[in-house]
């Protein structure tokens, strides 16, 4: 910190050792620790899912015991949402990028998001600590196991409740940074689809986060305090827990896939060498996306007893969603039609996203449907259909962007071709893993069951063979980006984007002089690139 | 902020919040049956709504600050209507 106005060293030269980085304000080091922070937990949780998996190799016991099972499968979900893919992309990439992008030195608040990231690193270490006496409710907690269950559901959910705050901070610092920090010239039309993503995920962020954290606070007082909101005996309501519940939690569901649309909408134009089609329709889909998510959270909840009305208002609502995304689907393909499409490993990820991710929304569609709801609820179905979502999504997002802004970030090459190897590994690892288990659902497969009838035998093999090939390719990834190959040049592939017209890796105050933008973000292949 | 004396009506609000917690107070001696809550929302809002205009500044405040800080108010209304509709249109087994 003390070094803070030094222009000539770059964020990774100034300032060694712990205290340099755990008391930083440089938003660029803030989203490289919130980056290793949610690889640990991936890693971590990945770990459980795998245990998962191994158990299902043959009916009944197999290496671990059912209330092992009942642990692992909480502790996978609950470290993925909650430690990994909430913070993810928005508080890591969002850091990183979004002061870059809008040609500011540092976010509006940067004290804040330290601040922010303690809380997170506070959040998590109390759910850790949940790990003396595992919880065995799945990530939902809901009501009334999670009030009757010995295991420590307190501790876990006081953490979700603290890692919220952590949420809400950085999501109003991000906000307020775009309303307050616009380089001159860069009105809301020329913002890059990366920040118009990251806006509509912060606004959920805010208004959405403090829902749950009540919610949280509530099964708290009644497990502590005996309080009735969620217990019939008492007035109170179980189904009423699964409202408050879903009221954030699916919002939630956009703050976690929204920032890798937002990469998505950066890598293609870069790899395609063409303005991105249909700016406006993307960037205001995902203000809708943030909008009606607000409206569709009981479609999680059609076979809960919830009223017949209200099962059928959700289920229309829910269809609108498929609007605004289709869009940006349409709009990412049409980008790259007659475009000098160049299939890097970043663009590898990005188009594998669009396939996966359609595949995990038309599924979708199928669940959002009332009566096919009813056959598929709470089978592995869901299952497959969220971790199209969630992996197909989200985490080919996050890997598509940590390659292709890694050249930025470190200031070093990775090998491409063993990159392209490592996606291909992925790829297939993922589908043979996730894919058996739409048809498992279909046939009748219940999703967090310890036991299966024999008849499964054979797709659970299939699907846990999948994890196999998915753990080699993640780990041979994580090689090829520990190995780099070289050092990278300020903008190795061409990009018109602010972040990318600055040494690389950037100084600590990014912009030696604030620019003032004249062009849009996505001038490929006309003349303002061929002039650059 | 632009009050010409904002001591003096931080102090009118204080009174007048003074005034609407008696007014709580009081209302909690009577039973209004189903209207209990309605009526304690109802203080209980008057009071939140003027400590966010003076206390808060949002009356001084421009257009945008106001969008942000009705547009979880739109929230709050949807949570409340749709749990609603879902609990007045269940039929019991």
């Amino acid at each position: 910190m003390t070094d803070h106005h030094d222009f000539d060293k770059n964020y990774l030269e100034n300032g060694k050792g712990f205290k340099s980085w755990f008391f930083t304000v440089d938003h660029k080091r803030l989203g490289v620790m919130y980056l290793w922070a949610i690889g640990v937990f991936f890693v971590l949780a990945a770990i459980a899912s795998f245990l998962i998996r191994f158990e299902h190799l043959s009916p009944g016991q197999t290496i671990i015991s059912a209330q092992t099972y009942n642990v692992l499968f909480t502790l996978h979900g609950a470290v993925m949402v909650f430690l990994f893919i909430v913070p993810g992309v928005a508080a890591s990439f969002g850091n990183f990028l979004i002061p870059l992008m809008i040609g500011a030195r540092d976010v509006i608040f940067p004290k804040l998001n330290l601040y922010s990231f303690w809380i997170y690193c506070a959040g998590s270490l109390i759910l850790l600590l949940s790990l003396a006496a595992p919880v065995d409710t799945g990530w939902t907690f809901y009501t009334p196991y999670s009030i009757d269950t010995g295991t420590n559901v307190i501790l876990v959910t006081f953490g979700v409740f603290v890692l919220g705050f952590s949420s809400i901070l950085t999501g109003i610092n991000f906000i307020v940074s775009m309303h307050k920090l616009r380089a001159p010239g860069l009105t809301w039309d020329r913002l890059p689809l990366f920040c118009w993503a990251a806006y509509a995920t912060s606004l959920l962020q805010v208004l959405a986060t403090p829902v749950v954290g009540i919610t949280l606070l509530l099964l708290i007082g009644e497990r502590y305090f005996g309080l009735g909101f969620f217990d019939p005996a008492k007035g109170g309501d179980p189904v009423l827990f699964q409202h408050f519940f879903w009221f954030y939690s699916h919002p939630a569901v956009y703050i976690m896939i929204l920032p890798a649309m937002g990469i998505i909408s950066e890598v293609i134009p870069v790899f395609s060498r063409k303005p991105i089609f249909g700016y406006k329709a993307i960037a205001y889909s995902s203000l809708a996306i943030a909008l009606i998510s607000f409206l569709v959270w009981g479609h999680h909840m059609f076979t809960s007893g919830q009223s017949k009305l209200i099962n059928i208002i959700f289920s229309v609502i829910t269809f609108a969603v498929a609007v605004p995304t289709a869009i940006k689907v349409f709009n990412w393909l049409w980008t790259m039609y007659k475009g000098s499409v160049e299939l890097s490993a970043a663009m590898l990820y990005s188009l594998a996203f669009i396939f996966l991710f359609t595949i995990g929304g038309l599924t979708g569609l199928f669940l959002g449907a009332l009566a096919a709801d009813v056959h598929l609820h709470d089978t592995y179905f869901v299952v497959a259909h969220m971790h199209y979502v969630m992996i197909g999504g989200t985490v080919f997002g996050l890997f598509s962007a940590i390659h292709f802004w890694y050249p930025k970030m470190w200031g070093k090459m990775f090998d491409e071709f063993k990159a392209k190897i490592a996606f291909t590994l992925i790829f297939i690892g993922f589908n043979i893993v996730f894919f058996p288990q739409f048809i498992l659902g279909t046939q009748g497969m219940p999703r967090r069951y310890f036991n299966y009838a024999p008849e499964f035998e054979t797709l659970h093999q299939l699907s846990t063979y999948g994890t196999w090939i998915l753990g080699v390719g993640f780990i041979y990834m994580l090689y090829t980006l520990f190995k780099p190959v070289g050092a990278a040049d300020a903008n190795p592939y061409r990009s018109v984007s602010l972040e990318w017209q600055m040494p690389s890796p950037p100084p600590t105050l990014n912009f030696k002089e604030i620019p003032t933008v004249t062009t849009s973000t996505y001038d490929y292949g006309t003349k303002v690139e061929q002039e650059a | 902020m632009a009050s010409a004396n904002p001591y003096k009506t931080y102090l009118n609000i204080w009174l007048l919040l003074m005034f609407l917690t008696f007014i709580t107070v009081y209302a909690a001696e009577f039973d209004f049956g189903a209207l209990n809550v309605p009526i304690a929302l109802l203080i209980a809002s008057v009071k939140a709504g003027v400590v966010a205009l003076h206390f808060m500044h949002l009356k001084y405040e421009d257009s945008m600050t106001w969008v942000f800080a009705i547009y979880p108010l739109f929230l709050l209304f949807l949570l409340i209507a749709f749990s609603a509709t879902d609990i007045f249109t269940r039929v019991a087994n």
